[in-house]
């Protein structure tokens, strides 16, 4: 990742190599398998929701193929330095990739009971947070493919937007809950739903903080953009 | 009904410019200083103005490929050098101040002060006890009962009284290499240095007799300011508080040991310690 030169082992180079090819897959599956779930809520499809919960074992299985390449190449190679840092990277995004792909398959299912349902309103909001989640995916695991920190760096600085969105999306749900008591079950899938999508916006923003340190050997501040304050949110009855 | 957030300010922002400090271990104040050492083999320069402290109770590793001028700047530290017609070293090297490469000081008295224990195990060809007592008999005039007392503190103290204090007046030379290099450093300790130079002290010895001196050594720096060349890059990692990495006698990176080896400065210190180097 960080190094220009050669490593003089060339079956250590081929080891980095082939953890970084094993990384960008598995990101473009866990891609793949989000952009399936979103397309299961947004457009119905229920083929797509379908593909999204098939996709989760595969996307497991390839963690653990991370996961044990990591431990064969820190028994073997006692990497330093710049490669220690790729290395230990590797193990951290895998696991930030994994939890994604769970979220979405999770999202999937939702979707199947969704569709049971007509909602009396449209989900303009949930779509445009799952265009901005998306983003926030492509571009991190873009930036992991070409160790890219400034792409990184965007993606942690957006995480914000999308967690402004989620507290909006979150308080129009309660709304409607409230309206309507048949809302609550469609109501409480979305909310999951969109807790799902601002948890993959968080391991995205992880994922950054990874690349970076994995780059540069400098840690991000701990202080993150955090914006969800829906933990925060109380419901009270307003009397006449 | 009515949605409210019962908390305030969580719309801060974190301010990416800011970066966490390097995380850094604290180094003591120095006990020997280096301040802009040359040294001359002839007219070839094998050390070009380095400057470097060893930080007291301490362990500063030494790295870099053969003939960076590790080896080299152990040897001025203790003035080995002297012995060879040719060989020169200008600067300072300030030990309580006094400037311990300048002429007129007193060679034996520098070097029961900063000992040195070499890549192979040189015991000498005589008994365990008498190994230890050479030196020391050097520089004090002790009773039998205060130098019985010293061999066998300088023998627990290099974690070998165990293994030979029913043998004390059996030949050294029929100990195994791990326990004569544990040996040299009983010996070397023996006179109370303040600094002690350890030049690749494991590399003639096997992985377990490599670990009890890393043990030792771990042991020793509560009392003794301690420098260690190794080739061993995990060796200097495990070992060393401070690192310093040397390239055609150049001092190219000093840091702490977690820095060096988790995110070195110098593209040059990178490619050394991941083996990239061209």
């Amino acid at each position: 990742m960080p190094n220009e030169a050669e490593h003089i082992v060339k079956s250590y180079e081929q080891e980095l190599k082939r953890l970084a090819t094993l990384l960008t897959e598995m990101g473009g599956m866990v891609e793949h398998q989000v952009a399936d779930a979103l397309a299961a809520i947004i457009t119905k499809d229920s083929n797509a929701a379908g593909q999204a919960v098939e996709a989760d074992p595969k996307v497991d299985a390839a963690e653990r193929e991370v996961e044990a390449f990591v431990i064969r190449l820190l028994a073997l190679r006692q990497p330093m330095a710049g490669d220690l840092r790729q290395i230990v990277g590797a193990l951290k995004i895998t696991g930030d990739l994994e939890r994604i792909g769970d979220y979405a398959a999770n999202i999937a299912k939702r979707s199947i009971v969704l569709q049971q349902f007509s909602l009396p309103y449209t989900l303009s909001g949930l779509a445009h947070m799952s265009r901005l989640v998306q983003e926030n995916l492509k571009n991190v695991i873009d930036a992991v493919g070409e160790s890219d920190t400034d792409r990184a760096l965007d993606v942690w600085r957006s995480d914000a937007v999308i967690d402004d969105i989620y507290n909006a999306l979150f308080r129009e749900l309660i709304t409607y809950m409230m309206e309507d008591p048949r809302n609550i079950t469609p109501c409480t899938h979305l909310l999951f739903i969109a807790k799902n999508l601002e948890r993959i916006g968080d391991h995205a923003t992880n994922i950054a903080e990874t690349l970076y340190y994995a780059v540069t050997g400098e840690s991000l501040l701990a202080t993150r953009p955090k914006g969800d304050t829906s933990a925060y949110a109380v419901v009270r009855p307003v009397r006449d | 009904m009515s949605i409210t957030n019962d908390t305030e300010g969580q719309s801060a922002r974190a301010n990416v410019g800011q970066m966490e400090a390097r995380s850094s271990a604290t180094l003591n104040a120095p006990r020997l200083a280096i301040k802009n050492v040359d040294f001359y083999y002839g007219a070839n320069k094998a050390l070009k103005g380095i400057s470097l402290n060893l930080p007291e109770k301490q362990v500063t590793g030494m790295i870099g490929p053969s003939g960076c001028g590790k080896s080299t700047l152990l040897r001025v530290l203790n003035r080995m050098y002297d012995l060879y017609p040719g060989q020169r070293a200008t600067g300072e090297v300030l030990l309580d101040g006094q400037n311990i490469i300048a002429p007129g000081v007193d060679l034996n008295q520098l070097r029961s002060r900063i000992g040195m224990v070499f890549q192979k195990p040189t015991p000498f060809p005589m008994s365990i006890y008498d190994n230890i007592a050479f030196g020391v008999k050097l520089h004090e005039k002790l009773t039998k009962a205060q130098m019985d007392e010293r061999v066998e503190w300088s023998l627990s103290h290099a974690a070998l009284w165990g293994e030979v204090k029913d043998r004390l007046s059996a030949s050294a030379m029929g100990m195994s290499g791990g326990q004569q290099q544990r040996l040299c450093i009983a010996r070397t300790i023996a006179t109370r240095p303040e600094v002690i130079l350890f030049d690749e002290p494991t590399s003639a010895l096997d992985p377990i007799s490599t670990l009890k001196i890393e043990e030792l050594i771990d042991e020793l720096k509560h009392q003794f300011t301690i420098a260690i060349v190794t080739h061993n890059m995990q060796q200097a990692a495990r070992c060393a508080d401070q690192v310093a990495f040397f390239y055609l006698g150049e001092l190219v990176e000093v840091s702490t040991a977690s820095q060096m080896f988790t995110a070195p400065r110098e593209k040059r210190t990178q490619e050394y310690i991941t083996g990239r180097f061209g």
